[in-house]
């Protein structure tokens, strides 16, 4: 009956050396408030000046998305109260920002497409931040005055689903762009979600409920559904226009449930207006050619994958979701696995052991040590089952990959006098089901080459083994 | 007193002892209030330094209730270029609160005296810096002008006060009062002086976004008195200034024409437009740049049972005037105004600019008025709407960015002295000090 309407709000923390507008370090491991100066602790006659570094990224970003990059850009301030805002405004883009008009290609698994168009991406300053210890509350103002940049999509996405993959792509294409770290835990990928809903078949846009701050996809798919229930259920119930009222709400992930963060006579009025302690943002044509040559993107990788690698299309666009493993198959290969071979490792098997939050670059399996297991596969020198067990060891045990077969010995042996001998001394202990099987109960086929395959502790290779049975038992 | 060009040829040992020297002066005329704090800061030429332009270690208030204990971590960028050039900051100087004034009446260190009247006001917002000056008890000193501050209580105490170039002089270090008009400028006992001091000041900043890149030429080297310029005079705009004012303009227009320039008359765009435009410009930045002294990081503060009434009442300690101006810039900037306020004033900000490049088409400099009239009574303009039309001859100098100098043309039958301006084109710097050379030698 309902339709959902989506809009996203990302706040990408851009990793640049300095701030924003100081040349304060934008490292937060620091002591609190040590990365600090005049400018971003705003005392009295400090003054911003812009990092282009800042420019540069934006430009990358706005290319990747196909977007129009500004030559002209403009800051603006935007006034509210907060104590780890200590400008008291935050210098943001609303009238001119440095990117517009983008788009975003989502691809769905059963192959159809969808086009979400990118309203704006824009320069802004990040807040500090308040710590609550009990009765006192402390402002650390280390993160003050870092760039972020915000990209605001259109109202274009339908469902959670497609929320999400939109999300998953502008991640992925942010970290193929190496502009930000992205980490939604650390907070430099903020996302504010804004759902609506109205009847199927109908054009306007009903009222917009913003949820702040969700900081994983999982959380982000389940805030919309409680928040589309939550509206769907004020309409059929009649209460609708008294319920859904234009708001932010956060979402709490225990009680599974989102909530007002604000009454509605508290609306804020930014006041915004032009920043007078800047002049227009300028990019060059110098600065956009060099800075529009940008890495090759995810789509363009996972069509290189297809043609070049011989990959799936569905493999090559798990692969390429994300840089880390796109990069690690590349590598794979240079060390001489096939792709076929090495994508099925990479995204099959290793990532079964990744676990408690351990991640591909944090895992001790590098590129050349899979890539060296996918190679002893390929020239049978273990079985695909072996390869399992050596991939268990390898978590383990700091060896090369060859030391771990040795080690476990599951060496896969091909030499068929070998192989032959252990056939010949299984059919002499088993002579009654050699009778059976030669009167015809053909089953028992699997039994010798299972003992055969216990007997060489798995390294035998199974089909030397299936042969030599075979011509054994005649 | 001496001129800070024969100070410059000082040694540090003749420069100690004119300090220790000034100091007995300085205490001995305790009442003129036009110090707060007689502060060291090396051992060059002391120049007196307005409480809003940071001296590291200084207590710097802009002298507001709400800055008290705040001491300054660095220093701005005119204090490094003063060190570099061998003068240093001596004092800092009474101004109306946050710069928001036309009297220095509103400081939280009390009134400032005029120093040829104790019974008047000596100007402001930089009244502190031109008393000292006038009175004999600075070299020269450092004022900021971002609607006549320096120019209007250079010609009540009968000096020399100058506005560059909107971006001549860095803003880096300067507590904000309207960042788009905002300029710190010399006030000296001449006209050489204020050349000399403008030159050491001046010059690109890269800490200030708004600063000018261009090449450093001197303006004192090249001073040259005889140059014959076209200078416009505007009958129609000083009517509404006093007799003073008018004699004053006639005697100048005289001594200028003697000296051999060409008067030309040209007409401005009606000042009450250049009101409105100002009040509405200057309280929307100022509102914002005021909005950092919520008492959390520095300052006073005056803790509330919760943040928001920390925050009411550390605010509630900024005066009369500079709340005023809050609150007004909040409105002009509000939901549902902004168009018809802020984005207006900008478009009359335009006609003021194209009216000044018409008129510098064809003249090198303008004579106008400073002030409307000689300097006030002090609490005699209590009425903030009247004390916003004192402004009427200074504003549009700063809505179009441009350089201005006032100076003394005579004193009027109280004795009191009469100054007047000249406004030259953006850059036109040394156009400007010469003009004026020209006008102080010829009176």
């Amino acid at each position: 009956m309902f339709e959902i309407v989506i809009g996203l709000e990302v706040h990408v923390q851009l990793n640049t050396n300095t701030k924003l507008f100081c040349s304060c370090p934008t490292s937060f491991n620091h002591k609190q408030n040590r990365n600090t100066c005049p400018t971003c602790l705003a005392l009295p006659g400090a003054l911003p000046v812009l990092n282009k570094e800042v420019l540069h990224k934006s430009i990358m970003f706005g290319e990747a998305v196909g977007a129009t990059v500004n030559r002209t850009s403009y800051f603006d301030r935007k006034s509210y109260f907060y104590p780890d805002s200590p400008l008291a405004y935050q210098i943001t883009q609303l009238y001119t920002p440095v990117v517009e008009h983008g788009v975003l290609e989502l691809d769905f698994e059963d192959g159809t497409h969808k086009t979400i168009r990118i309203n704006r991406a824009h320069i802004e300053a990040d807040a500090g931040k308040n710590i609550h210890e009990g009765d006192t509350s402390k402002v650390d103002l280390n993160r003050a005055g870092t760039p972020l940049l915000e990209i605001v999509s259109e109202p274009d996405m339908r469902s959670a689903d497609e929320a999400i993959l939109y999300l998953k792509k502008l991640h992925s294409i942010v970290r193929y762009l190496g502009i930000s770290d992205a980490n939604m835990q650390e907070g430099s990928f903020r996302v504010d979600v804004n759902v609506s809903i109205r009847p199927r078949g109908d054009e306007k846009l009903y009222t917009r409920v913003e949820i702040k701050n969700i900081n994983s996809f999982r959380f982000i798919q389940k805030a919309i559904e409680i928040e589309v229930k939550r509206q769907s259920e004020a309409w059929e119930d009649g209460v609708y226009e008294d319920e859904i009222v234009l708001e932010t709400r956060l979402f709490d992930q225990n009680k599974q449930e989102t909530r007002s963060m604000r009454g509605k006579e508290e609306a804020a009025d930014y006041r915004y207006f032009p920043e007078p302690d800047l002049l227009k943002a300028i990019v060059t044509e110098e600065m956009y050619e060099k800075y529009s040559k940008i890495p090759e993107l995810p789509d363009a990788k996972r069509d290189r994958f297809v043609k070049e690698l011989g990959l799936t299309e569905y493999d090559a666009n798990v692969v390429t979701s994300t840089l880390e493993m796109a990069n690690f198959l590349e590598e794979m290969i240079a060390e001489g696995a096939t792709a076929v071979g090495a994508n099925k490792w990479l995204t099959g098997e290793l990532p079964a052991r990744l676990n408690n939050g351990m991640t591909l670059e944090t895992s001790p399996i590098n590129s050349k040590l899979l890539a060296t297991l996918v190679k002893r596969i390929e020239d049978k020198t273990i079985s695909n089952k072996a390869a399992k067990d050596v991939l268990d060891y390898l978590f383990e045990n700091e060896v090369s990959v060859d030391e771990a077969i040795d080690k476990l010995g599951l060496k896969q042996v091909s030499d068929t006098g070998a192989i032959e001998k252990m056939v010949d001394d299984i059919m002499v202990a088993n002579a009654d089901k050699v009778e059976q099987y030669r009167g015809g109960k053909d089953k028992l086929f699997g039994f010798f080459v299972g003992q055969t395959m216990k007997a060489s502790k798995g390294s035998a290779n199974p089909q030397v083994v299936n042969e030599i049975v075979k011509a054994k038992l005649g | 007193m001496i001129t800070l060009k024969e100070a410059l040829k000082l040694s540090k040992d003749e420069l100690k002892k004119f300090k220790e020297e000034l100091r007995k002066d300085i205490e001995a005329r305790a009442e003129l209030n036009g110090y707060v704090e007689v502060l060291d800061h090396g051992d060059g030429v002391p120049i007196a330094i307005k409480d809003n332009i940071q001296v590291n270690g200084w207590s710097v208030t802009s002298g507001s209730q709400i800055l008290q204990g705040y001491i300054a971590p660095y220093n701005a960028t005119v204090i490094d270029k003063m060190s570099e050039a061998g003068l240093s900051a001596f004092g800092r100087t009474n101004m109306d609160e946050f710069a928001m004034g036309s009297t220095t009446e509103s400081s939280f260190y009390g009134k400032t005296q005029n120093p040829h009247n104790a019974d008047c006001v000596p100007g402001g917002s930089s009244g502190g810096s031109a008393a000292v000056v006038g009175a004999g008890l600075a070299i020269a000193a450092l004022g900021s002008d971002t609607g006549g501050s320096i120019r209007q209580p250079a010609s009540f105490c009968g000096i020399v006060g100058m506005k560059p170039t909107y971006g001549r002089v860095s803003r880096f270090g300067l507590g904000a009062y309207a960042s788009s008009l905002d300029q710190i400028g010399p006030m000296t006992q001449n006209v050489e002086d204020a050349a000399i001091l403008y030159d050491i000041i001046s010059g690109h900043d890269e800490k200030d976004s708004t600063s000018v890149d261009m090449k450093d030429e001197s303006v004192t080297d090249k001073l040259n008195s005889d140059r014959k310029l076209k200078i416009a005079i505007l009958p129609k705009y000083i009517e509404d200034a006093s007799n003073d004012v008018k004699h004053a303009y006639g005697v100048a227009i005289e001594a200028l024409k003697k000296a051999g320039h060409t008067i030309v008359e040209k007409e401005m765009i009606d000042a009450k437009f250049d009101i409105s435009a100002y009040y509405i410009t200057a309280t929307a930045e100022a509102t914002t740049n005021l909005a950092r002294y919520d008492g959390l990081r520095y300052g006073s503060r005056v803790e509330g049972k919760n943040l928001k009434d920390t925050y009411f009442k550390t605010r509630s300690q900024f005066g009369a005037e500079v709340q005023r101006r809050i609150l007004l810039g909040n409105f002009v900037l509000s939901s549902g105004y902004y168009d018809a306020y802020y984005v207006k004033a900008q478009k009359v900000r335009q006609l003021i600019k194209q009216n000044y490049e018409n008129i510098f088409k064809e003249v090198d400099l303008i004579l106008s008025p400073v002030a409307p009239r000689t300097a006030y009574e002090s609490g005699s303009l209590e009425d903030p709407l009247e004390m916003y039309l004192s402004d009427i001859y200074t504003i549009s100098v700063n809505l179009a960015g441009l350089p201005a100098i006032a100076l003394p043309i005579e004193k009027n039958a109280d004795n009191m002295p009469v100054g007047l301006q000249l406004i030259a084109a953006p850059f036109q710097e040394q156009t400007l000090f010469d003009g004026a050379l020209s006008l102080e030698k010829s009176l």
